[in-house]
């Protein structure tokens, strides 16, 4: 929100547009107050379509504005999957670099919040799929901010993946102006003994497993958190597997052709020789987001999992 | 020309040997052959023998010092010659193995191998629990190891094959290399803590001493060898019951005679044991299936029936193998069994009397001990666990209660390669065959 209204601040190009936005404030209420403060011609509540609103997106950004979408869930994108996923990525690249997307997309993408099968899609993967998108996924109030404005800045398309349950988590967020760069992970924690690299809400697990690995095992698990998935740093991830020789990596994501079957990818390719073990992974259960409640919380990855996951990858 | 005599490989899984005595004194003449000092490994206690000839110019290790293979135990030369100990070791402190603190007055001070006091007790259980020469890479001929490892060792020039791997499978992964080049874990723990000390107030006096034992070779491999079957080897356990009043009986006539008459008349004492061994050896023989082990990708058959043997001995447990069970009668089984254990008790077993088993059979019918199941003694594919006989009322052919004799024997199995209806038929033939025991005297 700060982001948003900082970044409107800043730069009249900047607009935002989406469901609901305007004047019931957005559905998690993260466009509160910006409405009266910048006026209906920059906070727009659009119909319930977001192949259209998200075409009209893109083409204001050609034309020279810096739109914000708000998607109410990211599962809501497939709706608009031919704008999204096919025009804004590779408007760039058809028109010989004479049009840029200057685009930010945000809203929720996660499970776990009993909303259903078609409400809790994790697309991070469909779209660091996608060249000419960028995506990044971010696990605190201070990165979500740091991100998003970068993302409002970055003359390409960025999808913000934000986590509803994060939402209520508070965190030391400065007034300044500040951004996260994109393509820059961030080490959460440091250890020696296991790497764990991790995204999204998968941080914030995983942070919570390193302490009862540490309390109860003695354990210093290192937590890298990627921010970015596209463009990704390699480099963080890589300095932290060879100083720990071992890697487990959590996400929210499914598995299957996940974001983390890259990240083991690279690791193999770039550090063979410094792996102790196999590469373990823990992803979201492989399969749609389970409606009943228990379940669905046993279906994403929790501390006790991750801990399990992790003295295993130390075997 | 100063020889040095290093501590050899007197066992498969030796990384250490502690010496135990000098048989010879500094100044002895030594002829090749002579046994220069007794060592006490992981499994026995064996002679060091000389195979030069010459002066025992210098006892290098003390009594009590362990020395890791390879180590330096003595220096044979000419008379009066001044020996270069840093020359004749190519200059390297020879491979002592760290010690437990021994009395000062025990200690070799111009020993010059690097004295570590502080860590030397955990990390010399590292090193013989997982220095250990693993036989699992063997079987398929590749050397399982990460790429760490890999790297690790041909930075350190360490061949993999004389490693054993500590990971998943037996591969070998960073610590076991350092553990093998005796460097030490450095900062990067991967996560073992130590139990942290409990505090003891006792009222009344104590029921022991307080403190913290060494470990033994031998309680090393039995911790490592055990955890290694308990948590690979999917257990699973069957019982039966056995009527072993005629088995008893029989026993109890042959012993009436036999045991009158001196040896060379065939004189002989039998014990329960030496007939459990025979029958199961019969049974083995009815479902062959039991005498086999997994092989990871196959499952090994074996043709002959070498039957380990669980004997305790004052500080553990060893497992004799009588070679070719099946082939021989009681008698022989018996005579056999009584040396085998004799040994075992001065540890005086060779390795090759320890190994190569097919099966196990482990009993505590000398206790009251009504029934058990024994941990799989790998590769076998199964454990016999034997009970005592006691005396208990039975329902009899006629549906009497009657007074009657019965003994409850386990079976622990792999179910990797024997499956319940498998092991059951094996105890229903031990049952058979010990409950008319005339079968086993054929």
């Amino acid at each position: 929100m700060q982001a948003m209204e900082e970044e409107m601040e800043r730069d009249d190009k900047v607009m935002i547009m989406g469901e609901e936005v305007a004047q019931f404030k957005g559905s998690y209420k993260v466009t509160e107050g910006l409405l009266e403060r910048f006026g209906d011609k920059r906070v727009i509540d659009t119909p319930i379509s977001e192949a259209g609103f998200t075409g009209l997106a893109i083409g204001a950004a050609m034309m020279g504005l810096r739109p914000i979408c708000e998607l109410m869930f990211w599962s809501f994108s497939y709706v608009a999957f031919d704008q999204l996923f096919n025009n804004a990525p590779n408007v760039r690249y058809m028109s010989g670099g004479l049009a840029n997307v200057p685009l930010v997309i945000r809203g929720p993408a996660n499970g776990g919040t009993n909303v259903g099968a078609t409400h809790s899609h994790t697309p991070e993967n469909f779209a660091a799929n996608t060249p000419g998108l960028k995506v990044v996924c971010p696990a605190t109030p201070y990165d979500a901010k740091g991100l998003l404005k970068a993302a409002i800045r970055d003359n390409d398309p960025v999808f913000v993946m934000e986590n509803t349950i994060l939402y209520n988590d508070k965190g030391e967020v400065p007034e300044e102006d500040y951004i996260v760069p994109l393509g820059v992970a961030d080490v959460k924690r440091e250890g020696t003994d296991l790497t764990i690299v991790a995204h999204g809400r998968a941080t914030i697990t995983s942070l919570k497993a390193a302490e009862i690995l540490k309390a109860e095992h003695g354990i210093d698990v290192e937590v890298v958190d990627l921010r970015s998935i596209r463009p990704l740093d390699e480099e963080t991830i890589l300095k932290s597997v060879r100083k720990t020789n071992r890697v487990l990596l959590v996400e929210e994501n499914k598995p299957f052709c996940g974001v983390d079957a890259q990240i083991s990818h690279m690791i193999q390719e770039k550090a063979f020789d410094y792996l102790d073990g196999p590469i373990k992974r823990l992803s979201a259960v492989d399969a749609p987001a389970i409606y009943s409640p228990p379940l669905e919380k046993l279906q994403l990855p929790y501390p006790e999992l991750v801990v399990k996951y992790a003295l295993d990858t130390l075997r | 020309m100063a020889t040095v005599i290093d501590m050899p490989k007197l066992s498969d899984t030796m990384t250490v040997g502690t010496l135990i005595s000098w048989l010879k004194n500094e100044g002895d003449a030594i002829e090749p052959g002579d046994l220069i000092a007794e060592v006490e490994t992981d499994k026995a206690t064996m002679e060091l023998e000389a195979f030069e000839e010459g002066i025992l110019l210098k006892q290098v290790a003390g009594v009590g010092d362990q020395v890791a293979i390879g180590g330096v135990v003595a220096v044979i030369g000419e008379k009066g010659e001044k020996i270069d100990l840093e020359a004749l070791t190519g200059g390297a402190a020879p491979a002592e193995a760290p010690k437990e603190e021994t009395k000062a007055d025990e200690q070799k001070a111009e020993a010059p191998a690097a004295k570590e006091e502080g860590p030397a007790e955990t990390s010399k259980a590292d090193v013989a629990a997982s220095t250990e020469v693993l036989s699992a890479p063997a079987s398929d001929g590749r050397v399982k190891a990460s790429p760490l490892a890999r790297k690790l060792a041909e930075k350190k020039g360490i061949d993999l094959s004389t490693v054993k791997g500590s990971g998943p499978g037996g591969r070998i992964v960073k610590a076991d290399v350092e553990a093998a080049t005796g460097a030490p874990a450095g900062a990067q723990s991967t996560g073992s803590s130590a139990p942290a000390s409990i505090p003891m107030t006792s009222s009344g006096s104590a029921i022991a001493e307080d403190g913290k034992l060494p470990l033994s070779g031998m309680r090393s491999i039995i911790a490592q060898r055990l955890m290694e079957s308990k948590s690979q080897v999917p257990h699973f356990y069957l019982e039966t019951e056995v009527d072993v009043a005629p088995l008893m009986k029989l026993r109890a006539d042959l012993n009436a005679h036999l045991s009158q008459l001196p040896p060379e008349q065939g004189g002989i004492k039998l014990t329960v044991t030496d007939f459990i061994l025979k029958a199961t050896a019969e049974a083995l023989r009815r479902v062959p299936q039991v005498n086999s082990a997994w092989g990871g990708d196959h499952v090994q058959q074996y043709g002959a029936v070498h039957m380990g043997v669980a004997v305790a001995v004052d500080d553990g447990l060893v497992v004799p193998v009588i070679q070719d069970a099946h082939a021989k009668g009681v008698r022989q089984i018996s005579a056999e069994l009584k040396e085998l254990a004799g040994k075992a008790k001065n540890k005086k077993l060779k390795p090759n009397e320890m190994s190569g088993s097919t099966f196990t059979v482990s009993s505590l019918g000398m206790f009251p001990i009504t029934g058990f199941f024994g941990i799989i003694n790998q590769p076998n594919a199964g454990i016999l666990s034997v009970g005592t006989a006691i005396k208990k009322p039975v329902v009899d052919a006629n549906d009497q209660i009657v007074v009657g004799n019965r003994m409850t024997i386990g079976g622990s199995f792999d179910h990797r390669v024997v499956d319940g209806a498998v092991g059951a038929m094996f105890l229903k033939a031990l049952k058979e065959i010990l409950e008319t025991p005339a079968l086993i005297l054929l």
